[in-house]
């Protein structure tokens, strides 16, 4: 198992002057699981190009099967068993999952004519190989995420390659899904194909991997056997610094302040039931619960999205009718969703436009807009959220995911709202990010007394962000936790108990 | 389930379903002489959707086909007109190649500049239309200069039936030069990998770059195949009705892309087949005919064949709303 695939030393890729790579060498042996490290933007998607021959080095050697290769090409790659897996797997969704895994082969044979029997032969060894059940006959754009990952891991497959590297696999997985996938990575590996593993999942990473490389601005910064490291260990190679892991500790205000948000008895039939909570201000309660536990629907309930709620909902003492969106940020409810790219963000438009979209209407005179006083009020938002970008004009959707989630919290704390909603605040936002975000959700909820309610699948995160934690299961709530007297554990136990 | 999945099989189903209330409204439907006019009518907008078919699988938008389907007719009609020649193969020949030389254009600009199609097809459209006009002439070719050869031709008849009060109703043979030529494309789009090439573009031109195809290649084929069928189908036309108008085909092409899309074509590319073109361009045809029949105005009839293709596109997004794109 020790004999050496793949041998990059001291790479240098340069782009217009930034050093995209820098000095970089990676050992990958035959047979081993190998996973590389690295916050977005660190160089890791450069490190594969230049692997799989996309760009050339600037400087520095590629040594396969310890023959240096000088001219590394994208089919010399294939020709030396390298085979990459993209994040959109560059599959064919109108075409069937048969003539997917067999236009490669025939292809490289030269056909002109195809031969039905013969795609479906192929196609069926192909999957076979891999021991996956899925039907050759589908059409791809029918399959689930993880079908369509399955079908991407055996076209790799079929021309017997030494190195499979997979980019980011795991990111639109289920839990379970992401199990089914390391069985494979497993089986795979079984066979003596080295797999590299690309990932910013900290636990995901320990689980699967033999060996770590973690690389910070275009540098690796560490590598070793994985049972020499721990999350927190990684985390800070990759950020360079030691993120806090403090929990939040919440005073309840002195006298009698009406909650920010109090919730009684709403129900809304098939979804959720009798739902009674009551947000502080500067509270922050964390919703836990499985998919399809309800917890999605209550949020967006109380954002009005959801019609035919009954039960009572206070704001401030007040009690309010949510019924429309509108109402809902009148009330000074807002709302992050789940997938801020499709729902929560307008990603061709500028990051000034973004923060500002639900407050035109009070820069507004006449409903003309003031455009220095929407250019002021853009810029400090900028600031105080600590977006990195040059400039407001840039459009979001350029920016990293950290970034973009910073837009739309800037967006609804200019709406002064007085309870945010946050549904999977974090979700594929990389962990220097994550932790400057539930800065920002502190300091919120510290400073301007905003009561927030957040609902993610990272225990984790709660545990470390909420003053409490309310879990949730099949529409009703089941159990308050202060996160001072539990931990990850006890809720993921809770939670594995209800599957 | 998987059968009602299939585009075709709920074409027809609508298609049959349409033919019977027709039917039932106006019995003069199911008369033979009805149905053969139907069929012939189906020829040449049915080769003409053959090419938009092929660009729309590719994930383009061809608008340019009717200027060059009124382009190849008009200067092969007038160059036997000027040399005196006497044939049929030889002219309809030079139509295809004039369609094909017109597509390679099209071709040229969609691969080289990465262009949108439907912008590049409507310059191009254009420009073949006012060249025509302005270069070679204005005047009809009418029925007394018409080339004779052009006309026997056409008038060739599959089988001819004697009915009772002695007159005579036929279909026509080039019913089976469109069978022949859908044939030839659906077997080109199954079995040949060029055929495959189309759909592969269609789901997607970046994986299809990195699974090996030569994209030039397919972008070429497809778009002089689509203008050598315009052509064709330009040429047949004229030796159909003894007449060749250089201002012909004017609003053909909202009837043949309102067929192919009838037919299950998918606009964004990528999903279709010959045989729900032949069947989207039956049932427009049909359409149309009824609509004469019940003696609709043509305006209006526009107005059915806009809202076909609004309806048809959005029954089409419907199909793949569940999928991802």
């Amino acid at each position: 198992m020790s004999d050496v695939f793949l041998d990059l030393r001291n790479v240098v890729k340069q782009f217009s002057g930034v050093r995209a790579l820098d000095d970089i060498s990676l050992t990958i042996r035959s047979g081993e699981i190998h996973c590389l490290a690295g916050e977005n933007g660190s160089g890791k998607s450069t490190l594969i190009k230049v692997i799989s021959g996309v760009y050339r080095p600037d400087a520095g050697s590629i040594a396969i099967d310890g023959r240096t290769v000088p001219h590394l090409t994208p089919i010399g790659a294939i020709r030396h068993g390298i085979q990459v897996i993209y994040q959109d797997f560059s599959l064919f969704g109108n075409l069937s999952v048969a003539e997917n895994l067999a236009l490669n082969t025939e292809l490289q044979e030269k056909r002109a004519l195809v031969n039905w029997k013969r795609v479906h032969a192929i196609a069926a060894t192909a999957l076979e190989r891999l021991g996956v059940d899925i039907d050759p006959a589908s059409e791809v754009d029918d399959l689930s995420t993880a079908g369509r990952q399955l079908v991407a891991i055996a076209r790799a497959l079929m021309s017997d390659p030494r190195l499979l590297i997979m980019d980011e696999p795991t990111t639109a997985l289920t839990r379970k899904e992401v199990e089914t996938l390391f069985r494979i990575v497993r089986d795979i590996q079984a066979r003596g194909i080295a797999v590299l593993f690309v990932s910013h999942k900290m636990r995901e990473m320990l689980e699967i991997s033999e060996r770590i490389s973690v690389i910070r601005n275009g540098r690796k910064v560490a590598e070793g056997p994985t049972s020499e490291f721990d999350e927190p260990k990684i985390v800070r190679h990759m950020t360079g610094h030691d993120i806090s892991s403090e929990t939040y500790h919440w005073q309840a205000p002195a006298g009698d302040v009406p909650p920010r948000l109090e919730v009684e008895k709403l129900t809304l039939p098939g979804k959720f039931e009798d739902l009674s909570l009551a947000l502080r201000p500067g509270e922050i309660v964390g919703l836990s619960g499985l998919l399809g536990s309800g917890r999605t629907e209550f949020a967006k309930a109380l954002f009005g999205l959801e019609s035919g709620c009954t039960g009572t909902v206070k704001v401030d003492g007040k009690p309010v009718v949510i019924d429309r969106v509108e109402t809902a940020i009148a009330a000074g409810i807002a709302y992050v969703p789940e997938d801020r790219l499709s729902e929560g963000l307008f990603l061709g438009q500028s990051i000034d436009r973004n923060i500002l979209a639900t407050t035109y209407a009070k820069i507004a005179t006449a409903t003309v807009i003031d455009r220095t006083k929407a250019a002021e009020l853009a810029a400090s938002s900028i600031r105080a959220m600590q977006i990195a970008t040059p400039s407001g004009e840039k459009p979001v959707g350029q920016l990293s995911g950290g970034n973009q989630q910073r837009v739309v919290l800037a967006r609804w704390l200019l709406t002064e709202a007085r309870v945010l909603v946050l549904n999977g605040p974090t979700v594929g936002v990389d962990v220097g990010s994550k932790a400057e975000i539930h800065k920002i959700i502190r300091r919120l909820a510290m400073e301007k007394d905003v009561a927030v309610l957040m609902i993610s699948d990272d225990i984790l995160e709660l545990v470390q962000n909420c003053n409490r934690i309310v879990v949730m299961h099949r529409g009703r709530f089941v159990e308050t936790l202060e996160t001072a007297e539990t931990s990850e554990h006890r809720v993921s136990d809770m939670l594995t108990s209800f599957r | 389930m998987t059968l009602f999945r299939r585009s075709e099989v709920v074409i027809a189903a609508i298609l049959f379903t349409a033919m019977i209330l027709i039917g039932l409204v106006n019995p003069a439907f199911w008369q033979v002489d009805n149905l053969f006019s139907l069929l012939r009518s189906n020829v040449v907008i049915g080769i003409m959707a053959l090419g938009v078919l092929l660009v729309m699988l590719s994930g383009g938008f061809d608008v340019s086909f009717p200027a060059f389907a009124v382009a190849a007719m008009y200067l092969t009609v007038h160059g036997m007109l000027l040399t005196g020649y006497v044939g049929v193969v030889l002219p309809f020949a030079v139509a295809i190649l004039i369609g094909a030389v017109c597509g390679s254009i099209n071709g040229f600009f969609v691969w080289k500049f990465k262009m949108i199609p439907l912008i590049v097809t409507l310059g191009t459209g254009a420009v073949v239309r006012g060249l025509l006009l302005g270069v070679v002439g204005t005047s009809m070719i009418n029925i007394d200069r018409f080339p004779p050869v052009l006309i026997d031709f056409a008038k060739a008849e599959v089988f001819t039936l004697t009915k009772a009060d002695g007159t005579h109703s036929g279909l026509t043979a080039m019913v089976l030069v469109y069978f022949a030529l859908a044939l030839g494309v659906h077997l080109m789009l199954r079995h040949t990998m060029i055929g495959r090439s189309i759909y592969a573009l269609g789901g997607g031109a970046e994986a299809a770059t990195r699974v090996g195809f030569d994209l030039k290649k397919t972008i070429f084929f497809i778009y002089c195949l689509a203008g050598a069928l315009a052509g064709f189908a330009g040429m047949l036309h004229c030796s159909m009705i003894w007449l060749a108008n250089p201002r012909d085909f004017v609003g053909t092409d909202l009837e043949v892309i309102a067929a192919v899309v009838l037919g299950g074509a998918s606009i964004f590319g990528g999903r279709g087949s010959v045989i729900g073109t032949m069947l989207g361009v039956f049932m427009l045809v049909m359409v149309k005919n009824s609509l004469i029949i019940m003696k609709v105005d043509t305006t209006w009839q526009l107005v059915v064949v806009g809202s076909i293709i609004v309806i048809a596109t959005a029954a089409s997004a419907w199909r793949d709303r569940g999928r991802k794109a």
